[in-house]
């Protein structure tokens, strides 16, 4: 056998890792820049297929970054500033040392930096690649938009963060975009729809952070730095799409104007113009004045392939969104203090709600709590002391489960101090065969235009019924006791007639064969059979599926029961207070 | 500041004096700062020559030295001042004397000057003259002698009793003389001890007036000419400068950056294409969202997603990464009640963690309708007949019927047991025709397939037995009797392998006709399709495992001359002269006109338990004991074609039926799966197989259940025989 010897791990898929220990060698980085240089530039490890051959023949664990990854890195611009700063502290510790001020002067002067916009452009190549990667980054400004501003990180970072998330909630208010929102024990979720692209963040509730000692910062600040370069570069594209000025101006001359007699008393007037801004009450201006006239009329174009029923489903759908848009138009709020103000004024002002608040609790309130146009008051006390006649005060929750409907819900149940119906996710769309709580169905069919409200009243008027029922059957006691014994006796009458004559021909049952039983015990054997000529991956694979399928239905059957018992739980306890009540 | 600073000095001795006095100046201790020498402020403040002083101050007001006028005191109190005002800015807080004292006296006998110097020993420490008479020396050189102070203790006391200016009168260091402050001292002293100003008029809180401030003035602030290095350029900073220039001119430093103005974000996208490829290669895996909360996340959830108490301490001792909740559900009353969730920054961390150190791999999801996975078969009902239904149960046997045979017309069965018996039924009745006992368990039995003859082959033992079970025609029997009587001894005797006996007497009358005795026990007995040839194994070693025996000879050999391993069963070719001898793990066909070996089918089982071979002989079955059935098409390939895993438990026989495209395999589980196994007479098509149908009725006793299956020659029957002691057939 003639040529060369073919050597192991020289070529396939060896050669096309590379392990992270080498791939630091190879960019010649310390471990927290290459962290840095990862995060910046979205590399990540990769899982070989066969690791026991990438990582010849030995069964460690290691990371392992593709070979090609790490190339791509080699040529990163932001590697030399890395060195450059590394150079820079450096020198700066040294000038410290030798007290030599005025090239610590210079040399802060001079200080490395450097830009992540080639990267952004590199990582998101069209604007839509960006928009589908907000998820993370809104979550983490808006987490550390929350920080104090002592500690963990740099002051700055955190005004920037807050400065962009406030910018983005603008412009969700400004276009409409909110779709869904959701209060989970972790904090507010809130989804938008923008460009098409459905985005998802979560704040946290507004109280302090007990900063966890187990948590890296630097790690998430790096990622916030990224993030936030992100977030500004799709802030200024979201704006120029809407004609909205970048940096965000507030609408209308008149107030710029009252800006200092109202400004000088609460901040600074750089930063009351951030405060009345992330107050979210005012609109934006815009760079053109907007023309309803402009707006053209799409023509609709029937898509290939799709069924007229389709479309019809589409249009509705779209109908719906539009209609959700207008959720709160000519509804005018008041918050009171107690309610967490900017979640609650950012999604009423998305649906077109006006909103105002106490003008002790922040700035640019619009009306008084006396204003006699408000419509709804939110309110999350027990009671209230005096009530204006003509508008409803709410749960905070009604304002949620409004948008999640998509449409004004009754209020009755969301009366200050009443129990409140649960508050159901809305990202959950639950298949067939799922589990779906009766909220979730009523709601479904409020949504179709049905009244349950007479359900339940007739539901109540069952209650009744049973109740009275029930009193029957208190009275009735003694005589149903009576009726037993009188029952016994006729069956025991019965049975010695029975022994008295031992042969008996009783009439054949006559046996109906269920055909429609029979096909079926045929189909489901046939099915048997047929499993069984299966071949053997396809079965397990059968298996696997089946297995998740029964072990779905079980979880819904195992939750439709724990409701069943604890309507069943909650029905005795009412009435038990009722008797208690009529007694 | 002045005034400030000169009374601050003052304050202290003089509360220090007073204290002195009233404690009988037995106080030593608290005489820290001493009360001398307002003049020592010039320079010494050595801590040894404060102590002297201390020391000195304090013999002082024991002795009693001779007393100077009043004029003489002040007037020095004066100088003092004057030096006080020199040193204004030092800041060391060095005591000065008690005498000074701003009042307007002082300034009376600044008038009259410098006569008023009693003592002429000068700014001296006093302690000097401490074992003098004198104190110093007055202006004309005279002696100052120390007053007499022959105050004893009683003196002292009944002096403070008595005197009431006791209290403000004071020691004069320099005159030894006491001294009686004045009201207006009194007064000072007691403003400074308070901390407050010594002028009762003065104002602290005056405007300032910035002498130096940024403005140019007209008038200049000092009326100094400039000096004349301010007209030299400097010899240093040009060296400085020139250093610079250098360092600049060579790339060493660099002078500041200019600001950049560009704004920190535009149109990043603003020439975007759609096409541009990712500045990356195509492995690359996007992250996955984050998913999103379900009902059980909510503040306020639906009653049925909160944990019951039970579910609660399963979560709890759950492992974090386990849980299928990565939160415990809870139920807050209002909006208001709901509190901060103490993991937020450490799942927003984890999150961070995943996205960058998370090795990614690409899975494919297989998204398939369970339903497609299963195969399209024809169905069953077009496939009848088949049975379907158990039609009778044969029982008669106690103990289980390992084996089983039915006569070529269809109408007879026979059944070995392990009872020792061997039954006839008949099929059609149930009817149990005959039983024939024999010595032993019954391991095999075979009924000779030609329809002419009418002969059993029964293996019990260690002899194959074969029977005339004189049923049906008697035309029949009778002639298979005369056939057997009818055989002619060859001249020479040939060496056999076994030895062939004829039944004589009760066994013949209860229809045994021949005897082949062999050595070994016999687990098997099987005929040639014509009748004439049997073939029989034995449970042995070696190389005559298998023997061929003629009947109407009588005569056996051993075909194989070496042994392959242990044989399982053996089975005769239904058309050809082929002959199937089943090992352990493989099939061998030998040719016997030839005398080789033809094929050698691997049948990918652990052990073979039996086999049957299609009536067309191009397909052979195979059961296993580890549940397997394997299908072999003889002409394409020497693997299974099919192997079928329908039984859970170890396959115990298969069968064929004759002329329906059936078969049939019984296992242990007491399941009987009747499959439809069409083979097409095209040899591209490959034959079809589908499982129409499982009997069950079996009940497994001692791990076993069906034992053996055998299908009716003509009728698409079923019989099988089971560990139960009974034979069902199913129709």
């Amino acid at each position: 056998m003639g040529g060369l010897e073919k050597k192991k791990y020289e070529r396939g898929s060896a050669t096309n890792y590379i392990t992270r220990n080498k791939a630091r060698k190879k960019l010649q980085l310390s471990l927290a820049d290459f962290r840095r240089l990862c995060i910046l530039k979205g590399i990540y490890p990769h899982e070989p297929k066969h690791k026991k051959k990438v990582n010849k023949g030995s069964t460690a664990a290691r990371t392992f970054y593709l070979l090609k990854d790490i190339k791509f890195l080699l040529h990163e611009p932001i590697i030399n500033k890395f060195r450059e700063y590394k150079v820079f502290v450096r020198k700066l510790r040294k000038a410290y040392g030798k007290s030599e001020w005025n090239t610590v002067e210079r040399l802060k002067d001079n200080k490395p930096s450097y830009k992540l916009d080639h990267i952004i452009k590199e990582r998101y190549p069209t604007f839509i690649d960006a928009l589908r990667d907000l998820d993370d980054a809104l979550s983490m400004c808006f987490l550390f938009a929350t920080f104090p501003r002592t500690g963990k990180c740099h002051v700055q970072t955190i005004q920037l963060c807050r400065r962009l998330t406030v910018e983005f909630l603008n412009y969700v208010i400004a276009s409409r975009s909110l779709r869904k929102v959701f209060l989970s024990i972790k904090g507010i979720y809130y989804q938008a729809e923008v460009l098409g692209q459905p985005i998802t963040w979560i704040t946290p509730y507004a109280f302090a952070h007990d900063h966890p000692t187990d948590v890296d910062y630097r790690v998430m600040a790096t990622f916030t730095e990224f993030y936030t370069t992100l977030l500004g570069f799709v802030n200024f594209r979201l704006y120029q799409s809407l004609n909205l000025h970048y940096p965000p101006k507030i609408e209308g001359q008149a107030v710029a104007e009252q800006k200092p007699e109202e400004g000088e008393a609460y901040a600074m007037d750089s930063e009351s113009y951030m405060e009345k801004l992330s107050a979210l009450s005012a609109s934006l201006a815009r760079v053109v004045a907007p023309n309803p006239e402009d707006e053209v009329q799409v023509d609709e174009f029937p898509v290939d392939g799709e069924s007229a029923e389709q479309e019809a489903a589409r249009k509705k759908e779209q109908e719906a969104v539009e209609k959700q848009k207008k959720l709160f138009e000519g509804l005018r709020f008041f918050l009171n203090r107690e309610v967490p103000r900017e979640p609650i004024a950012f999604i009423i002002r998305c649906f077109g709600g006006e909103v105002s608040w106490d003008k002790s609790m922040c700035i640019s309130a619009t009306y008084d709590v006396r204003n006699p146009t408000i419509t709804h008051q939110i309110v999350d006390r027990p009671s209230l002391g005096k009530q204006v006649i003509g508008r409803h005060y709410l749960q905070p929750q009604w304002v949620f489960d409004s948008v999640n409907a998509k449409m004004c819900l009754p209020v009755a149940d969301y009366f200050p101090g009443v129990l409140l119906p649960p508050h159901l996710s809305p990202f959950v769309s639950e298949k067939d065969g799922d589990y779906i709580p009766p909220e979730k169905l009523k709601l479904l069919a409020l949504q179709k235009g049905e009244n349950p409200a007479e359900e339940s009243r007739e539901e109540a008027e069952e209650d009744s019924d049973e109740d009275d029922d029930d009193n029957e059957g208190s009275e009735g006691e003694e005589h149903s006791e009576k009726e037993d014994e009188w029952k016994l006796k006729k069956l025991e009458e019965q049975r010695s007639q029975g022994k008295k004559l031992p042969v008996k021909v009783s009439a054949g049952i006559v046996r109906l064969e269920d055909k429609q039983q029979a096909a079926q015990e045929e189909q489901s054997e046939e099915k048997r059979l047929a499993i069984m000529m299966m071949k053997k991956r396809e079965k397990y694979l059968y298996q696997k599926i089946m297995f998740g399928k029964k072990r779905k239905v079980r979880e819904a059957t195992r939750l439709a029961e724990k409701r069943k018992a604890h309507d069943a739980a909650m029905k005795s306890e009412k009435k038990k207070t009722k008797k208690v009540r009529r007694e | 500041m002045e005034p400030a600073g000169g009374s601050r000095r003052l304050s202290i001795p003089s509360t220090h004096v007073l204290e002195e006095q009233a404690q009988e100046s037995d106080d030593l201790t608290d005489s820290e700062e001493s009360v001398y020498s307002g003049l020592e402020d010039s320079g010494s403040d050595s801590s040894t020559e404060e102590e002297a002083e201390d020391q000195d101050s304090n013999d002082e007001g024991k002795r009693k030295g001779n007393s100077l006028s009043k004029k003489a005191q002040a007037r020095m109190a004066s100088q003092k001042k004057e030096q006080v005002q020199c040193q204004s800015l030092e800041t060391d807080s060095k005591p000065s004397a008690q005498q000074e004292l701003p009042l307007k006296g002082e300034y009376e006998e600044d008038s009259s000057d410098e006569e008023d110097v009693r003592n002429t020993v000068g700014n001296i420490p006093m302690e000097w003259y401490q074992d003098y008479p004198h104190i110093g020396y007055d202006l004309d050189g005279k002696r100052i002698y120390k007053p007499v102070r022959t105050k004893d203790e009683l003196d002292k006391f009944l002096d403070k009793m008595e005197n009431p200016d006791y209290w403000r009168t004071v020691q004069d260091k320099q005159t030894g003389a006491d001294l009686r402050l004045t009201d207006e001292q009194v007064e000072l002293t007691q403003r400074l001890q308070k901390g407050q100003f010594g002028d009762a008029h003065a104002n602290p809180y005056e405007p300032a007036i910035d002498f130096f401030s940024s403005q140019v003035m007209i008038h200049p602030v000092t009326n100094r000419p400039a000096d004349k290095r301010s007209f030299i350029p400097s010899l240093l900073e040009k060296e400085k400068v020139s250093k610079l220039v250098h360092a600049i001119k060579m790339g060493w430093i660099k002078p500041r950056k200019p600001k950049e103005d560009t704004p920190t974000y535009y149109d990043l996208w603003a020439q975007e294409d759609p096409n541009s490829i990712l500045g990356r290669h195509k492995m690359h895996v996007p992250a996955p969202k984050l998913r999103l909360p379900g009902h059980e996340e909510s503040y306020n959830p639906p009653p049925e997603y909160l944990l019951s108490e039970e579910e609660k301490l399963a979560w709890e001792q759950q492992e974090a990464a386990e849980r299928k909740l990565n939160v415990l559900p809870q139920q807050h009353r209002c909006l208001r009640a709901v509190p901060a969730y103490a993991r937020f920054i450490h799942e927003r961390f984890e999150r961070c963690l995943d996205l960058y150190l998370c090795p990614r791999q690409r899975k494919m999801r297989v998204n398939v309708d369970p339903e497609d996975l299963i195969p399209k078969l024809p169905k069953p009902r077009d496939l009848q007949p088949f049975p379907t239904t158990q039609a009778l149960v044969y029982r008669g046997h106690t103990s289980l019927v390992r084996c089983l045979s039915i006569s070529p017309s269809g109408q007879w069965l026979v059944s070995g047991s392990d009872d020792g018996t061997v039954r006839f039924w008949e099929v059609s009745s149930a009817r149990c025709m005959k039983t024939l006992p024999v010595e032993g368990v019954v391991k095999s039995v075979a009924w000779n397939p030609n329809p002419a003859v009418c002969l059993v082959a029964v293996a019990v033992e260690q002899s194959v037995l074969l029977v005339n079970p004189c049923l049906g025609d008697k035309l029949l029997y009778a002639a298979t009797d005369q056939l057997i009587e009818g055989y002619v001894p060859p001249e020479e005797e040939r060496l056999q392998p076994v030895t062939w006996a004829v039944a004589a007497g009760a066994e013949h009358g209860r229809g045994v006709r021949l005897i082949i005795r062999h050595g070994k026990p016999v687990k098997q007995v099987t005929w040639h399709p014509r009748g004439d040839y049997l073939a029989s194994v034995l449970a042995a070693d070696g190389h005559t495992q298998v023997l061929i025996h003629q009947a109407s000879k009588r005569w056996s050999q051993s075909p194989f001359r070496r042994s392959k391993g242990q044989v399982q069963c053996v089975l005769f070719h239904p058309l050809r002269p082929f002959f199937f001898v089943a090992t352990q793990r493989c099939v061998r066909l030998y040719n016997l006109l030839k005398q080789e070996l033809a094929k050698k089918l691997l049948t990918n089982c652990k052990w073979v338990s039996s086999m049957a071979v299609h009536p067309a002989g191009d397909n052979l079955i195979c059961g296993s004991y580890d549940s397997k059935l394997a299908w072999f098409d003889l002409d394409l390939s020497t693997k299974p074609y099919r192997v079928l895993r329908h039984h859970k438990k170890a396959l115990r026989s298969v069968a064929f039926h004759r002329h329906y495209p059936l078969f049939a395999s019984g296992s242990d589980d007491g399941s009987v799966i009747v499959c439809h196994g069409m083979v097409y007479n095209d040899l591209l098509q490959n034959p079809l197989i589908v499982p129409v149908k499982v009997l069950k009725g079996h009940a497994p006793a001692r791990d076993l259940g069906v034992l053996d299956v055998l299908f009716h020659p003509t009728q698409p029957w079923l019989f099988s025989s089971g560990a139960d002691a009974s034979i069902r057939l199913f129709a």
